[in-house]
């Protein structure tokens, strides 16, 4: 009887079957590496209406978030401040400035600045800045070296293993509340410090689902 | 007193003095001749129901769950009962293929791969309704352990959980067992067929065997290897999906003898829907020599048997109820036989309990209508107790202020009817291009398989085949 096929074919079903496998594990692996926010969110670094250098302001000045940010300890969000904020000092130093215009106006109209939202969470996830500022989350520890940026990038992945990492164990990442605000802070020991911090504050930090969703 | 025993020759598994060659064109003529009108009407109407599914699914997708019945206290309905159905149903193919392979049982033989092809099937549409009930489909993923950005890891304690991979690996053990069995019957076809198309499909799925010495060998380690891994399957399966209700607290499913009873009604209700598609197909396809009253006869001895298991179970659960004086307990049982679903637990009595009872005579348990009117009648009695138990232990359960009243809407009943279509289109397939009987396996059966052409001198003497009658010879 004639052949039916070719003699590559008695080598196809392993090749098959060795195939499946690494592209099964590719498969897995792509998504998990290339969907992940970390891939695909960190490093999101909009084009805000007004030149405002985080850069300039927070780091070579040295202003405290909370100058601006008023609201952070009191409320779930860490408002974007009002022209006025600005004006406060914008209306004597560089008063002409091309770049300032903008506020000017704003100032002027009482139309608010649209500036973009960097940091991002789903709806579904509730979360609150006041709960984590008041018991010694820093600033820096999810939104990176701040003082360090001309136009501000989101520095973390924010997605939900992110915020296991330390929901489940905080004493690595608090610090004492008043040094919140602080960029660059490390502690001398920061597993004892941590732990200290968190019996004093009695951090328990939620780990189960409804604690952010709901 | 003494009594002397005679020995009984077991009828002959093969009726009718077929050889080898008349089994191979009675089994694989099927597959080689042109496809007959019937084949194709059956086959349009079970699309048309596959269709349907196909659509009641992608509503639900669009709509989400909110299109079924299912309310506050019975927030499992038809779903859940469909799924427990149909994985029951698709019991009886490994408990035939692998158990009675393993004890020696030749008369499986002429109905494992007709038993095998439809647990598949009913696996198949088992597995659709739990993927489908979860609501966001999109994540469905989640039930997998893969590595995600979430930190999220599946519920080890969860009985859902054991349910997916008990289910998974049981679909995938036996369509391994069910293939391995077909390759030397892909070889016999691939062989026969005269289309070139034809050799070359039946060709590759044959992976080359030639029937060799060492093919055999190969095989028969294979096959005996999967019985093996299967047969705790058969036991594992539907006692975790009985983990479901059982590992709540819920009155009425939080009993220990769920897992038994839950098998026994697993093969119970498999056997009868083997039978059910059996006698059809024996009678369209002209193999009642081969699919003999005798296996009628022994397949509903099991379902006796089980279908008695079953109802010790039933009988069993009322004693515990009052037995253990858990309040609870006691009042869902007496609301199940007399509360507001009495209608539904009476049919599920009838049928599973009372009706297999007539096969104590031997004379129903070979008449071939009869079985066939009680196999159907079973189905229905196994797909009211899982209704039974779903939705009376749900909608009156411990607190009277949130009971409620559960019925399905149209849509719970079109998907339902759906999964037929799914099923029948895969199995009229199934008849139309894989022989439905293990020729190759068939044939070691036979009774010219066994010649003994040497006498006891050790000279050749022609062979004479001795077909054994049946012990009660037709009179």
């Amino acid at each position: 009887m004639a052949q039916i096929f070719p003699k590559w074919t008695n080598e196809a079903p392993r090749r098959i079957l060795l195939g499946s496998i690494i592209i099964l594990n590719a498969v897995v692996f792509s998504v998990w590496y290339f969907f992940s926010p970390e891939f695909t969110d960190v490093g999101y670094q909009p084009q805000q209406p007004v030149p405002f250098s985080h850069q300039v302001h927070a780091g070579q000045l040295g202003m405290d978030c909370q100058y601006c940010h008023t609201q952070v300890t009191e409320s779930r969000y860490a408002n974007i401040p009002a022209t006025q904020t600005c004006m406060n000092c914008h209306n004597q130093i560089q008063t002409d400035s091309e770049n300032l215009a903008l506020v000017r106006e704003s100032w002027e109209t009482g139309e608010p600045i649209e500036w973009v939202r960097v940091h991002m969470l789903p709806d579904f996830a509730y979360f609150n800045h006041a709960a984590h500022v008041n018991v010694g989350v820093g600033c820096e520890s999810c939104h990176g070296r701040i003082d360090r940026m001309e136009v501000v990038h989101q520095a973390m992945p924010l997605s939900m293993g992110w915020c296991l990492d330390c929901h489940r164990e905080p004493e690595k990442h608090v610090r004492p509340v008043s040094e919140v605000t602080t960029m660059g802070y490390v502690a001398e020991n920061q597993l004892e410090l941590g732990r200290e911090l968190v019996a004093k504050h009695n951090i328990n930090a939620p780990t189960y689902c409804q604690s952010c969703h709901y | 007193m003494s009594k002397t025993y005679e020995y009984v020759p077991e009828p002959a598994l093969v009726k009718g003095n077929h050889d080898f060659k008349d089994i191979t064109a009675m089994v694989t003529d099927i597959n080689l001749r042109p496809t007959p009108t019937g084949w194709y009407i059956a086959f349009a109407i079970s699309s048309l129901l596959l269709t349907v599914l196909l659509g009641s699914i992608a509503y639900l997708f669009w709509q989400g769950t909110g299109i079924w019945g299912l309310n506050s206290p019975a927030g499992w309905g038809w779903a859940i009962i469909n799924f427990v159905w149909w994985v029951g149903i698709g019991h009886a193919g490994t408990l035939i293929s692998a158990i009675l392979f393993l004890f020696r049982q030749g008369w499986r033989t002429a109905i494992n791969r007709f038993a095998e092809a439809m647990t598949i099937f009913a696996v198949m549409c088992a597995g659709i309704f739990p993927a489908i009930h979860v609501g966001r489909i999109w994540v469905i993923y989640w039930v997998f352990p893969v590595p995600n950005s979430m930190a999220m890891w599946p519920n080890f304690n969860s009985p859902l959980l054991w349910d997916v991979f008990a289910v998974s690996t049981y679909f995938t053990v036996s369509f391994l067992f069910w293939y391995v069995g077909l390759v030397p019957d892909f070889a016999t076809i691939r062989d026969r067929i005269k289309s070139k198309f034809g050799k070359l499909i039946y060709g590759t799925f044959a992976l080359g065997w030639r029937g060799s010495n060492r093919h055999w060998w190969n095989y028969e380690k294979s096959y005996m290897i999967l019985a093996g891994l299967a047969t705790p399957l058969v036991l594992s399966v539907h006692t975790i999906v009985s983990f479901d209700f059982a590992v709540s607290i819920i009155p009425g499913w939080h009993t220990t003898i769920f897992p038994p009873y839950f098998v026994a009604g697993a093969v119970f209700s498999g056997f009868a829907m083997v039978l059910t598609l059996m006698i059809i197909c024996r009678k369209i396809y002209g193999l009642e020599d081969i699919m003999t009253v005798d296996h009628i006869e022994k397949m509903n001895i099991i379902i006796l048997v089980t279908g008695s298991m079953v109802g010790f179970a039933y009988a069993m659960e009322f004693f515990i109820a009052w037995y253990s004086g858990v309040e609870y307990e006691k009042a869902i049982f007496i609301l199940r036989a007399t509360g507001p679903y009495a209608w539904a637990y009476w049919i599920m009595l009838t049928c599973n309990v009372f009706s297999p009872q007539f096969f104590w005579s031997k004379k129903l348990r070979r008449n071939v209508a009869f079985t066939f009117f009680i196999s159907i009648v079973v189905n229905i009695g196994m797909w009211f107790e899982r209704f039974v138990i779903a939705v009376t232990s749900l909608s009156t359960d411990y607190l009277p202020s949130s009971w409620g009243y559960y019925s399905p809407t149209f849509w719970d009943v079109a998907t339902y009817i759906g999964t037929f279509g799914l099923f029948f289109t895969f199995f009229l397939l199934f008849l139309r291009f894989l022989p439905m009987v293990a020729v190759a396996e068939l044939k070691g059966v036979l009774p010219q398989a066994d010649p003994h052409n040497y006498n006891d001198k050790g000279e050749y003497v022609e062979p004479v085949v001795e077909i054994p009658e049946p012990y009660n010879k037709p009179s």
